[in-house]
């Protein structure tokens, strides 16, 4: 039951990627380039259903297959925040792919899905080792 | 025209925002994808199950679209190698200090009303677009 509920998640989330057509760069690309408003109405349906949602749900004392919610607490607007946040849209602006289509994608058996994937990967880790790592 | 550019979109994104729900619903964690697989990275022993799971149900949902409507998967990408390097380095490192990306600030974060998402959301829009019209032109040269 407890992996049940994030393996239903994802494939949903994947399949709503492949529906929204977010699945494909040149459609995200298009929407970057004031071509085309449709990941806007993906991104508008995805909020307005959990700016609905999320509440009645963090009404209840804690998640049916769980102990508590886990939720980010900060509310402070910090440099890295901004920076990261800069720095992946370029990365989002250059190729079309963010994490979640860009690993959806892999199934489709392009190696430049894969390629995309690993520096992903070894950005995420390089930053794990540079400044995640508290000292011990 | 109205089905592949008003409604697929829409429905496509309440389905996001259904499993984004669900998530929270059921297990109590936020569907932010880079935050989900980063976490691999630091997370404890105990912490890793949910993660994997959510990232097997990617999987299943690409296989899915790969049976039924294989169109929806990539199969160039409209960027030369270093190029697809470099977003990628990107994407990985500026998700990971920013705590999130589309979907943990953008889906899951808005939905929180969170002051940092917001924040997160505008800066990225911004240098996307930034990159995509002036940027890849200069790298990539020519539409995709």
């Amino acid at each position: 039951m407890r992996l049940a509920a994030p393996l239903l998640s994802g494939l949903l989330f994947a399949v709503g990627l492949g529906v929204a057509g977010m699945t494909l760069p040149a459609n995200v690309l298009a929407f970057l380039e004031l071509r085309d408003p449709g990941l806007l109405l993906t991104m508008g349906g995805a909020t307005a259903v959990t700016l609905l949602g999320f509440p009645v749900v963090l009404r209840r004392e804690r998640p049916v297959f769980g102990l508590r919610f886990v939720l980010p607490t900060r509310r402070d607007i910090d440099r890295p925040l901004v920076v990261g946040a800069a720095s992946f849209g370029v990365g989002w602006g250059l190729v079309g792919l963010c994490p979640g289509p860009a690993l959806t994608g892999l199934a489709g058996g392009s190696p430049q899905v894969l390629l995309f994937v690993l520096a992903m990967l070894a950005g995420m880790l390089l930053h794990h080792i540079l400044l995640e790592r508290k000292p011990s | 025209m109205f089905v592949s550019t008003i409604l697929a979109p829409l429905i496509g994104g309440v389905l996001i925002g259904a499993s984004a729900l669900l998530l929270l619903w059921l297990g109590g964690r936020i569907a932010g994808v880079s935050g989900i697989v980063g976490g691999l990275f630091a997370a404890p022993r105990g912490d890793r199950g949910w993660r994997l799971g959510f990232l097997a149900g990617l999987g299943l949902g690409g296989a899915a679209l790969l049976a039924f409507d294989p169109a929806a998967l990539p199969r160039e990408l409209p960027a030369p190698w270093p190029i697809i390097v470099l977003g990628g380095l990107l994407v990985g490192l500026g998700s990971r200090a920013a705590n999130g990306c589309t979907s943990g600030h953008g889906v899951c974060g808005l939905g929180r009303r969170s002051p940092r998402s917001l924040v997160a959301v505008v800066v990225f829009m911004t240098t996307g677009m930034f990159a995509a019209q002036v940027l890849r032109p200069l790298l990539v040269g020519g539409a995709p």
